[in-house]
């Protein structure tokens, strides 16, 4: 189903008692989710996107906007009616009911014509244990089951009165590093087969690079930008998107366009063209830079890391923002570490430039020359 | 050298424990001992402190004693009145107080006052609100006429009435921790169930049924125990509202049947008092050991 | 699908919902207060006036204080008052301080028997009191006691429930704490007064709240053990009152003596609101 989110907005009062200011969790958040697409809502703790889940699942209600399920506006529909499906962070499993259950726990509220005998309500839960594949483990407690397992049966509970959205809230956050790259395979492939409009939660960008069809980045209840997540990574809107897409992360510069020319301290790094002479913040991704003996770019070798098929040079440079520069270059290219100071070209593409106010992305994609 | 520290240290261990051991040795170990002791020591005189023979011939007398029969009859009624009532109700209660988010606390307070206040003090109020005296019918018959019923002496009228106003100030005075420890052990619950539960469109009566009630399952049997407990050894409250002639009221409770054999006109007769001091702790040990084993199967964890 | 009925219905149910909650509240809570405002009412009623209303009336237009005056010199309730508050104070000082040892020895010496002492002590959590009161009684008898503070105090001194909760608190206080102390040389009375009780105060206070409410209220233990009203606690003493004092019917006066000693405790109770439900819904029960 589709899914419309138009001018979201969500006030909650504030805490304390002399200051009363209304928190503004979730501003203005308008998007289309096409039918059928996996959808991961990003950003830092605190930044609305748990806010704008429960709203689309009708826990709670907008201060202002309205969300349409397909053509229907469901804005003040309460969340039993609307039809989704809700995983929970720590899967919230009754304690007290075995998996099946658990599992069954959702077809037993169907009332009237809707009513499911217990042989078709055994099987509906066969059906969705099949899909994740926790068949075997249906008269276990949730308690007797690991992190994982846990996991499977809180999203065949969610799946299983066929919902139309599939709602999940931080999916991966208490499994291990192991389990986590194996469940989120596991939420494609279950997402793929059941063709369900799915709205993930998580922190992790990487979790929601690997998996998504779009990713919503958001900060302080505002979107920063939504996209296919190459597309994000490559041109980001803003210098927090940037910072926040890709591991390690980018490396920012203070810096000036003079002339046509990127200048980073007194060096000039890249041609840039149609913009005016401005103070810039630039952003070069780790695999941005490339190991040149008469490079523009100099910086001071602080090591080198070796990982295998590419290296990871640190050097410094006095117009970073952060201690550390990281770049990843392929390990054919051999670093002096003799010298002390490393030369560095720049692939432009990987150069991202942002006006030093608002943090905005300056476009310079018009005028590409390669070095 | 070392094996000197480590005596000192067992002393030093000890000596921290003497004050309390010696408390409780006193006045809680010895007892213990003799209050058996006296239980079987037949014909004990209480002046002399000599006594005839050892046998079960207390045990035979108090289970024979009209009184205590009584008073047996009176506590088990006040237990099975007020034990579930007190339970459902502050159940409700809590749940409904876990609902609302205004006033809650005020509420909470006011709810909670009944635990700080001197039984006998507010027995006294209770007992003015209840009486119907040649001068006035009370407040409660006052609302009984209102409602076109006839009026009624709660404090010294017939039996039934006795045991209601009983029962009432019973309920009144254990209320406030039940409450505390429901509405605690509900606000425990994580709210995650809860939205599960809304999202799949369970209704409010069987979320309460499938998801409260077992997730304070633990608690409510803890308060089910307590209770029994409580209601087994009343005697403050039946005094406050009756007077401490309880026998000649008809309304004596167990442990009243224990102190009136000890003390008082009736008293000078310490191994009756232990005999029946001793049924009253069997029949709550095995109706406690009762409701462990219910617990056990209805308890999820 | 009727999205808008749907909506509605759900509104109204809410409504209907919060109503009823709203108003089972209420009416336990006016259940709960109502004999509180009667009390207070029918202590500030004139003797004339109470007695004349065959229908007792909800409020009074002429209140007066006289019952109050009434309270304190027709019986010895400020004698009543002093002895509450000398027992309650003497028994919960000499409960702090066993209790603190005991805790203290529990949770951080090493001893031989500690293991056993322990198990011994909470075993004795489950021993009711009723059994124990006739042999105690039979005791302070014999030591000629009966009518004495110290037949009073002594056998009300020890909670064995207090030594678990403050041992438990204690033993939350890190190791490397006392470490530290030893290798200054710290004596352990030392570290015991010097860090421990400073930094188990919340439970402390908790402990000493809920034994001066036991206290206040204690009623059989008083009733067994005097029997001249001079050693009266303030729940013997209104059960004195009740059955002899002011002639039985003087309501009013007897109304304002319920105030006087229910009042020390209802204020201490929301001074220290929070402490005590906390202190209370960890293992406090009454009586």
């Amino acid at each position: 189903m589709k899914i419309v989110l138009q001018d979201l907005t969500k006030k909650f009062p504030g805490r304390g008692r002399k200051k009363r200011e209304e928190v503004v969790a979730v501003k203005d958040f308008s998007f289309e989710i096409p039918d059928g697409a996996l959808v991961g809502l990003l950003g830092p703790s605190g930044c609305g996107k748990s806010t704008t889940l429960n709203l689309i699942s009708g826990l709670e209600q907008p201060t202002a906007g309205k969300i349409f399920f397909g053509n229907e506006d469901v804005t003040d529909l309460p969340a039993e009616h609307r039809g989704i499906g809700l995983v929970f962070q720590n899967y919230a499993l009754y304690p007290h009911l075995s998996v099946k259950q658990n599992i069954t726990f959702p077809l037993e509220n169907l009332k009237g014509k809707d009513k499911l005998t217990k042989a078709q309500m055994n099987e509906k839960a066969l059906e969705a244990a099949h899909l994740v594949q926790i068949q075997d483990l249906m008269e276990r407690k949730p308690g007797e089951l690991s992190g994982g397992q846990q996991q499977r049966v809180a999203i065949a509970r969610a799946l299983v009165k066929n919902p139309s959205v599939l709602l999940l809230d931080e999916p991966l956050s208490n499994l291990d590093a192991r389990l986590r790259l194996q469940t989120r395979e596991e939420i494609r492939r279950i997402q793929r087969e059941t063709k369900i409009t799915t709205i993930f939660v998580t922190h992790d960008q990487e979790e929601a690079m690997s998996i998504s069809d779009l990713i919503v980045v958001m900060k302080e209840g505002v979107v920063q930008q939504i996209g296919k997540p190459q597309d994000v990574y490559d041109n980001p809107a803003n210098l927090f998107v940037a910072k926040f897409l890709g591991t390690p992360p980018i490396n920012v510069f203070h810096g000036e366009i003079r002339d046509g020319m990127l200048h980073i301290g007194e060096e000039a790094v890249l041609p840039v063209c149609r913009t005016e002479n401005q103070k810039v913040f630039v952003g070069i991704r780790p695999e941005g830079f490339i190991v040149q003996e008469d490079g523009p770019f100099s910086c001071a070798l602080k090591g080198v890391e070796v990982m295998g098929r590419d290296i990871s040079v640190l050097s410094s440079n006095e117009a970073s923002l952060n201690p550390t520069v990281r770049s990843i270059v392929d390990s054919r290219h051999r670093v002096d570490t003799g010298s002390g100071r490393v030369r560095f070209a720049l692939n432009p593409r990987k150069v991202l430039l942002f006006t030093k106010d608002t943090q905005k992305r300056i476009l310079t994609a018009a005028c590409e020359v390669s070095i | 050298m070392k094996r000197k520290k480590r005596l000192n240290d067992n002393i030093k261990g000890w000596l921290y424990l003497l004050p309390a051991l010696l408390f409780l040795g006193a006045f809680m170990v010895y007892p213990l001992i003799d209050v058996f002791v006296y239980s079987f020591e037949e014909g004990y005189h209480s002046a002399s402190q000599t006594y005839l023979g050892i046998g079960a011939y207390n045990y035979s007398y108090v289970l024979h004693d009209p009184y205590f029969l009584q008073a047996l009859q009176n506590t088990f009624l006040l237990v099975i009145i007020t034990v579930p009532l007190s339970t459902v109700i502050a159940i409700a209660v809590s749940v409904g107080l876990n609902s609302i988010k205004a006033l809650r606390d005020f509420f909470q307070t006011v709810y909670f006052l009944p635990y700080v206040t001197n039984t006998l003090a507010v027995g006294l109020v209770f007992m003015i609100l209840f009486r119907k005296t040649p001068y006035s019918d009370g407040f409660i018959n006052l609302i009984i006429r209102f409602f076109g019923g006839s009026s009624v002496d709660f404090i010294e009228g017939p039996y039934w009435a006795k045991m209601f106003v009983l029962c009432f100030y019973t309920i009144w005075v254990v209320m406030p921790f039940k409450i505390l420890i429901l509405t605690s052990a509900l606000s425990s619950v994580n709210q995650d169930y809860y939205k599960a539960a809304k999202v799949d469109g369970t209704s409010r009566w069987r979320t309460f049924i499938k998801i409260t009630l077992p997730m304070i399952s633990p608690m409510v049997f803890y308060l089910i125990i307590t209770g029994f407990i409580g209601a087994f050894k009343a005697y403050s409250d039946v005094v406050a509202l009756f007077g401490t002639n309880l026998n000649a009221a008809g309304m004596n409770t167990i442990v009243g049947y224990v102190y009136d054999m000890l003390y008082g006109d009736s008293g000078g007769y310490p191994s009756y008092a232990s005999a029946a001091a001793i049924l009253l702790f069997v029949i709550v040990l095995t109706i406690t050991c009762i409701n462990l084993l219910g617990s056990k199967k209805h308890v999820h964890y | 699908m009727d999205f808008q009925k749907i909506e509605k219905q759900t509104r109204i149910k809410n409504g209907i919902l919060r109503s009823v909650t709203c108003l089972f509240l209420g009416i336990w809570g006016l259940i709960v207060l109502f004999p509180f405002y009667w009390m207070i009412l029918t202590s500030v009623k004139s003797y004339g006036a109470y007695n004349s209303e065959y229908i007792p009336k909800f409020f009074t237009l002429s209140p007066t204080f006289e019952n109050y005056r009434e309270a304190f010199t027709a019986v010895p309730l400020g004698k009543y008052l002093l002895n509450t508050a000398f027992f309650t104070l003497c028994t919960t000082a000499l409960m702090l301080v066993a209790v603190t040892l005991a805790a203290f020895a529990f949770a951080r010496l090493q001893f031989k028997g500690k293991k056993i002492a322990f198990v011994g002590f909470l075993s004795l959590m489950m021993i009711p009191n009723e059994l124990v009161v006739i042999t105690n009684f039979v005791t302070i008898t014999n030591l000629d006691m009966r009518n004495t503070f110290q037949g009073l105090i002594f056998p009300s001194v020890m909670s064995v429930f207090y030594i678990y909760l403050l041992k438990e608190n204690f033993e939350q206080i890190p190791d490397s704490l006392y470490r530290a102390a030893k290798v200054d040389g710290t004596s352990d009375f030392k570290y015991l007064v010097k860090v421990m009780i400073p930094m188990s105060k919340p439970t402390l206070v908790t402990i000493t709240i809920l034994k001066v409410i036991e206290c206040w209220n204690s009623y059989v233990w008083p009733r067994l053990i005097t029997d001249n009203p001079s050693y009266y606690l303030v729940s013997n003493g209104i059960q004195e009152i009740r059955e002899n004092g002011f002639g039985r019917e003087n309501v009013p006066a007897m109304m304002a003596a319920v105030v006087v000693i229910s009042v020390p405790l209802i204020f201490l109770f929301l001074a220290f609101r929070r402490k005590i439900m906390d202190g209370v819904s960890r293992g406090g029960t009454k009586g």
